[in-house]
């Protein structure tokens, strides 16, 4: 049987179609295939969260999933929603308050962080450390990103009103 | 492409069950089926599995959503983990399930991860097979002759091994809606918030004017799958919460119970840490 799968996709709104080995890892796929390197590789087996991709409009890990299984899907990295401006706000805010260090587990972080506030406005502290419990960070102990994602929560708020 | 990490596989979308029974038929053992893939695709990308064929299900129209009928709530083996979690119908019905979806791994696998996946995958670990018996689950097998029904107390076999037959696929769990003497508890102890347990317990049974009828404690990540400690539900028949009741329960577990040494501890910490959860199921269920 043919070991290799052809598929056509979205990705962060430009239509991409390639021939690849069925094995390989949507996070792979966008790293070396569209050369979209801002999707980390930790642990390449789902504990660290590095790797959080969006897919049909919801994070999932990008190594537990095929780039075959990603045929005709959406799929948007960090750096779709860095360029649409979707997740400025956050990213200033995780600069601002030093939510991050060497930044290998910065982009997983924001795009998490992303879909809690679109899910749930207003989280409390512990709602945050829970949602984002997937998502390893050997540098900052959490506690700046908590606060980052709530300062954004807050102001989002504010915004609305 | 560089950087590819599972053995080489071929990947079929497959469209239909019949698909996957002539694949079945054809691979034999070696052909998975890839639900979620929360599970399968970390011990791919170990190599600690190695197939030849993958068989998606992703897109086979069906084997998705949660309906109840009869007494009786059909969970489609494609669910999502989210789904689940955000089901009224599993929160009012079936509080066990509920109360066990936020301890399964997190958001982003969630997002992804299947009930029924879950279930025919049967990690010892995971806290579905588990729950799974507690509530009295069935589930519904089916081959290219039709479908048979294994209830959950009959369908795991051992560390990775379930009734299910190389030819069949898992398309739905029925689960009995909660009668209205029956309560739940659910504990779990992790190194972090949604990694697998180190141990686990679900609970589900009577509690009628105080004494506990039925109860059904069911373990998880105490041993090879998940266990019913029936020494200890026996225990607690017509029994009502006290220390000594406790203590009853707890001492019962040395019979239900031999858990392996693994990268979290010895038996005897598992044992100590059954024990813990024991009183602490036993406490929720009283309140």
């Amino acid at each position: 049987m043919d070991k290799n799968v052809d598929i056509s996709l979205s990705v962060n709104g430009q239509e991409v179609s390639r021939r690849v080995p069925a094995r390989t890892n949507l996070v792979d796929f966008v790293r070396y295939e569209l050369e979209l390197t801002g999707s980390h590789v930790g642990c390449e087996h789902g504990v660290c969260g590095a790797c959080t991709i969006r897919v049909n409009g919801a994070i999932v890990r990008g190594c537990l999933m095929l780039a075959a299984q990603a045929d005709g899907a959406t799929v948007e990295t960090i750096e779709g929603v860095s360029e649409s401006s979707e997740i400025s706000d956050l990213q200033a805010a995780f600069h601002e308050r030093n939510a991050l260090q060497c930044g290998f587990c910065t982009p997983g972080f924001l795009l998490t962080a992303q879909e809690l506030l679109s899910q749930n406005p207003s989280p409390s502290r512990d709602e945050i450390r829970e949602f984002i419990s997937g998502n390893y960070c050997r540098c900052t102990g959490y506690q700046a990103i908590v606060d980052a994602i709530e300062r954004v929560a807050g102001e989002r708020r504010q915004a609305a009103e | 492409m560089k950087n590819v990490k599972p053995a080489p596989f071929a990947y079929v979308r497959a469209q239909t069950l019949d698909q996957v029974f002539d694949l079945l038929e054809q691979h034999g053992d070696d052909a998975r089926i890839l639900a979620g893939g929360q599970s399968l695709m970390a011990t791919l990308n170990m190599r600690l599995s190695a197939p030849d064929v993958l068989i998606d299900i992703n897109h086979i129209d069906g084997l998705s959503g949660i309906e109840e009928s009869n007494g009786k709530i059909r969970i489609g083996a494609l669910t999502r983990h989210n789904e689940v979690a955000a089901s009224p119908i599993i929160a009012e019905q079936a509080p066990l399930i509920a109360k066990a979806m936020p301890h399964i791994a997190h958001q982003a696998i969630r997002n992804r991860g299947t009930f029924g996946g879950s279930i025919a995958f049967a990690d010892p670990a995971a806290e579905l097979p588990a729950v799974s018996r507690a509530v009295g689950a069935e589930f519904i097998l089916q081959g290219r002759g039709g479908t048979r029904t294994v209830a959950a107390n009959d369908f795991f076999l051992g560390l990775f091994e379930t009734a299910r037959e190389p030819n069949e696929i898992l398309v739905a769990a029925e689960i009995p809606v909660i009668p209205a003497n029956e309560k739940t508890a659910f504990n779990e102890l992790a190194r972090r918030h949604g990694d697998y347990a180190i141990i686990g317990l679900a609970a589900q049974g009577g509690v009628d004017g105080g004494a506990f009828s039925n109860m059904r404690l069911s373990f998880f990540g105490a041993g090879d799958r998940p266990i019913m400690a029936e020494a200890a539900n026996t225990a607690l028949e017509g029994k009502s919460y006290s220390d000594a009741t406790v203590a009853d329960a707890q001492a019962a577990l040395d019979a239900d119970l031999d858990p392996m040494d693994d990268l979290n501890g010895p038996p005897e910490m598992k044992m100590h840490l059954a024990r813990v959860i024991t009183a602490r199921v036993l406490a929720e269920l009283a309140r």
